[in-house]
């Protein structure tokens, strides 16, 4: 039973992640297609994190933590670019 | 005593070293550690004098490249004994008198180490007993003569005589290193004692021509005989010791040492007598003939050199064993009376300030002593009576005398002979009359006067042995030259006598024909001076420099066109060339599919594939508004990212977001360079062009994945898979790989890393910028550089990254993880401090050297790998053990880990280097426009 609603949430998740996508390629603006992808980063992480409940392995955890804290920074550097055209000055 | 032989050689190298580490010890200091080499070779050979001259031989050897016939063994015998004697001796004199001749502002060490690798060389030539290794340092002294010719290398035409001379020798050399494995093939060894002794074999071998010819190449170029002796003169653009050194009794006097030391082994066919008579009596001819024609007294010392090399190359050539005899008596003699001339030269031209012979006049006036000195050794170059050059003249005169080589021409030699010695009389008379009387000096810049004392000491030491030879030649030279005589031979030479007079004869009759003749010659030169000037020739050095700007050229067209600096063009020639090497194999197979059969999809994994491919589509399409393709290419690498970890490949997974990220900040700190919009759209058939290759790849690596993928093959992995544990005492095999089982692949790698990012960080210097104040919808930018939110939260983030990448830098060798993948969050992490705060903050904070860091995690990588010599284990073998400590139960060390830091060093240090540098030039040419909308 459980890992049938785990499954059904990863099902939704997976749905979100091709909302996502069409979010990105339909734009208009720059801005919402960096939403977008902000947004895919953290629908990832929910992925891996429902996955690895599912597996009963942790191993999922970590690659999750790196993507919050990696795909942070990638955002970051977007924006940074979006608003100053330099993002190291 | 042969103990003692590798180490004549070793102190030449050992005085290098010191005069190359301190370079600050002052001239008389460098001159010291400089003589030092040949003092201690002197010394060194002494005891061995007297059993040498009775016939011993020393030898000693080791085993290299036994496969390939190659041993160094080193062999003195008398022959040796004699140049080792000329090569230290003379090297000793040369060193001494350079110190007063090179001025303030030449660079003494590198002058000295030259001449000292010379030395060496030489001497490797003289002591080889492997016929292999005497190659090896034959080319040595290729090398090293073309760093002593070009010493001064502003000049032009230093350095197009030092190009010259080794173009002619190092061509020389490789026809010699063909003759010498051929002779060796042939002798069946390549040790010169066995090649000595087989002499009857070699010369009824089938290819003996073809070595004979070899070898008189690589003899003739180093000699410079005709038609190879235009490098010579041009060479004089060396500094005079070197010319005193070199062109007097060591480098050109190899080829003759090649000629004598394998006499035994090729001499006495027909083939050797024409060639090498012939070879030595043109040079002996031309060289006289133009001698007298040279202004540059330089130039007249190098034809008159010229022409006694060939002087002795006829004796070599007459094939007798006592014009041998005359030959190395005559290699002692003229090495002994040139040098003293072109210290002369070079006393001259320090003094006066120029070499040549129409200005330079008169100077009997200002320096009586060189005068007299350098008149003494010319007329022994002359072959004045009472002087060494006149005993072995004689015993050339005597040699052509006797012999048939012309058949019933023969009596032409003899007059050849004398006709040569007219034209010797007559230069060194002009460069007597015309340098020393002949009226007063013409526009010198300075007024000559003698040279500092002890410049003139070598000179001085040179002419008394041309005296002291002259008149006491057996007394002096009679027992080394018997000896050597007898080594060079490989017997006892017939009976001869070293005496000044042998009564009233026909060779004196030469000599004095040759004296009248040259003197009234010399008289009446304005004639043949007229009779010279009416030849057009084009100077040997310019017609090869033209050659050489030809070949420049040819290889510069070939270069841009293999090399047009277009980075497409580079692409797809590579792309096309794995095309083609891939495509082809894949055509010879009957089908893709393997024994695997397909795994079953589930539609998770095939959505994100789905995502992917469609975020693919998109960066190619939007190609051209940059910062989109940015966007929809790190959807890539998160789909990519996610998928490693569905098919079980986690550490794949980190490194891929690791690297996707720093890639991400890269390529926008690269954007800053470009324009927001890339230029419109390619022509339709460069779309096509490229559609077609894109396809062609698509296929290949395709088609190569799947079969990939359906093959078993028995591959090596299954081997690190059962090992890992055991032999590299960790369960992530991936980890355990990298830094253990191929971890000197690692250290390459991480080597190559560092070296990339020292290159980048150099290339960013001088790239143009240009900053527009709005982006690409003509909005202006934000006021606020460093928004207050994004600094906190950034900070908030370092510690935590810190700790993530600590996790994952220890936990590596057991699960996923390792040095790359923390080194590239802990970067990511000071990058993100860079873009919050920016440049100016940071750097008070993180006084880091980033080269520093790659340098010493390479070096720490190394020192682990090293560190197993200790144990004499090889290069990175690894070593790990569990402990039990108290509270913290049991604890793994492994040398893999200190390794692992060296790569977690240079990871960090590179990306730091290539992208804080990167933001930094950014930041420094920022136009002013902060504050204003």
């Amino acid at each position: 039973m459980f890992s049938l609603i785990l499954l059904a949430v990863m099902a939704v998740i997976i749905l979100a992640l091709c909302l996502n996508i069409w979010s990105l390629l339909r734009g208009p603006a720059v801005a919402d297609r960096l939403l977008a992808l902000d947004t895919m980063y953290i629908n990832s992480i929910a992925l891996l994190l429902v996955y690895g409940v599912y597996a009963s392995s942790q191993l999922y955890f970590e690659a999750a933590l790196l993507i919050a804290m990696l795909g942070f920074v990638s955002t970051v550097a977007v924006c940074k670019f979006l608003l100053r055209g330099d993002i190291i000055e | 005593m042969a103990l003692l032989l590798p180490w004549i050689l070793s102190i030449p190298l050992f005085s290098i070293v010191i005069l190359l580490l301190f370079r600050q010890l002052s001239r008389n200091q460098q001159t010291l550690i400089a003589l030092l080499a040949p003092i201690a070779g002197l010394l060194l050979l002494a005891p061995m004098i007297p059993d040498l001259l009775q016939g011993a031989v020393f030898q000693q050897q080791w085993q290299w490249l036994p496969v390939l016939g190659l041993q160094w063994t080193f062999r003195l015998d008398a022959l040796a004994l004699l140049f080792s004697f000329l090569i230290f001796g003379i090297g000793l004199l040369v060193i001494f008198y350079a110190r007063y001749y090179l001025s303030a502002s030449d660079p003494m060490p590198r002058f000295y180490a030259s001449l000292l690798l010379f030395m060496l060389a030489m001497l490797g030539i003289v002591l080889s007993g492997n016929v292999l290794q005497l190659w090896m340092f034959w080319e040595l002294t290729s090398i090293s003569s073309f760093l002593l010719i070009s010493y001064w290398s502003h000049r032009s035409d230093a350095r197009k005589g030092a190009r010259l001379a080794l173009t002619v020798t190092a061509a020389g050399g490789l026809a010699l290193l063909v003759g010498l494995i051929l002779l060796g093939q042939v002798a069946g060894s390549y040790q010169l004692d066995v090649i000595l002794s087989k002499g009857p074999q070699i010369i009824a071998d089938a290819q003996y021509p073809l070595i004979l010819v070899l070898i008189l190449l690589g003899a003739f170029t180093k000699s410079a005989q005709f038609p190879f002796h235009f490098w010579l003169p041009n060479a004089m653009a060396a500094p005079t010791p070197v010319s005193a050194y070199l062109h007097s009794a060591t480098m050109v006097k190899a080829g003759i040492f090649l000629l004598i030391r394998l006499y035994p082994a090729i001499a006495g066919t027909d083939l050797w007598f024409s060639l090498v008579s012939l070879a030595g009596l043109l040079t002996l001819l031309t060289g006289a003939y133009f001698a007298l024609f040279q202004h540059d007294i330089k130039g007249l010392l190098a034809y008159s050199t010229i022409s006694h090399l060939g002087l002795i190359t006829l004796l070599l050539g007459l094939d007798t064993d006592l014009a041998t005899v005359a030959a190395i008596f005559h290699i002692i003699n003229h090495a002994v009376f040139k040098a003293s001339l072109f210290m002369a030269a070079g006393i001259i031209d320090h003094e006066t300030g120029s070499r040549d012979m129409r200005k330079i006049n008169g100077l009997w006036h200002f320096m009586p002593v060189t005068a007299s000195l350098a008149m003494v050794a010319a007329a022994s170059m002359a072959g004045v009576p009472l002087l060494n050059g006149f005993l072995s003249k004689e015993m050339f005169f005597s040699q052509t005398l006797h012999q048939s080589v012309l058949g019933a021409l023969s009596w032409l030699l003899p007059l050849l002979a004398t006709l040569a010695a007219v034209f010797s009389v007559a230069y060194s008379a002009r460069f007597i009359h015309d340098v020393f009387f002949n009226g007063k000096p013409i526009g010198l810049d300075k007024i000559p006067h003698e040279p500092p004392r002890y410049m003139r000491v070598p000179m001085e030491v040179l002419v008394a042995l041309c005296i002291g030879v002259g008149v006491f030649p057996q007394w002096l030279v009679g027992d080394i030259l018997l000896a050597a005589s007898t080594a060079a031979l490989q017997q006892t030479p017939p009976a001869y006598s070293l005496a000044l007079w042998h009564g009233l004869n026909l060779p004196l009759l030469m000599s004095v024909v040759a004296f009248v003749a040259g003197i009234v010659l010399y008289i009446n030169r304005k004639e043949l001076f007229l009779f010279q000037a009416g030849f057009q020739s084009t100077l040997a050095i310019h017609r090869f420099e033209g050659q050489v700007q030809r070949l420049v050229q040819r290889c510069r067209q070939f270069s841009q066109w293999a090399e047009p600096g277009r980075l497409q063009w580079y692409i797809a020639a590579m792309l096309w060339a794995t095309v083609l090497l891939a495509g082809y194999p894949l055509l010879q197979l009957n089908s893709l599919q393997g024994e695997r059969g397909l795994l079953p999809t589930d539609w998770f994994s095939a959505v994100l594939v789905v995502i992917m491919v469609l975020a693919a589509m998109a960066t190619v399409i939007w190609q051209r508004q940059r910062l989109l393709a940015l966007i929809m290419i790190s959807v890539v690498g998160l789909m990519l990212s996610l998928l490693f970890i569905r098919f079980s490949a986690p550490d794949l997974a980190l490194t891929q977001l690791a690297v996707e990220v720093a890639t991400a900040v890269l390529l926008m700190l690269a954007l800053y360079f470009l324009p927001h919009r890339s230029p419109k759209q390619s022509a339709h058939a460069t779309l096509l062009r490229d559609l077609i290759l894109a396809g062609s790849c698509a296929i290949v690596v395709g088609s190569l994945a799947y079969l990939m993928l359906t093959h078993q093959a028995d591959s090596v992995s299954s081997y690190f898979l059962a090992n890992a544990k055991s032999g590299g005492g960790g369960t992530n095999v991936v980890n355990v790989i990298l830094v253990d089982f191929r971890g000197f692949d690692t250290f390459g790698e991480i080597t190559v890393l560092g070296i990339a990012a020292l290159g980048i960080y150099k290339l960013l210097t001088g790239i143009p910028r240009f900053k527009p104040s709005a982006d690409a919808d003509g909005r202006s930018w934000a006021l606020d550089a460093h928004p207050l939110l994004l600094r906190v939260v950034s900070q908030g983030l370092l510690p935590l990254a810190l700790l993530v990448s600590v996790y994952l830098f220890f936990r590596g060798h057991n699960l996923p993880g390792g040095g790359f993948v923390a080194g590239l969050v802990t970067a990511v992490a000071l990058i993100m401090q860079y873009i919050a705060h920016g440049v100016d903050w940071v750097k008070p904070r993180l006084n880091l050297q980033f080269s520093a860091l790659v340098a010493s995690g390479i070096l720490i990588a190394w020192l682990t790998g090293a560190f197993s010599w200790l144990f004499g284990k090889p290069f990175l073998t690894s070593w790990f053990d569990y402990f039990d400590i108290p509270l913290l139960g049991q604890i793994e060390l492994a040398s893999a880990i200190a390794f692992d830091l060296g790569v977690y060093l240079t990871v960090v240090g590179s990306t730091l280097l290539i992208l804080a540098n990167l933001g930094k030039l950014t930041t420094r040419h920022k136009p002013e426009h902060r504050g204003q909308i």
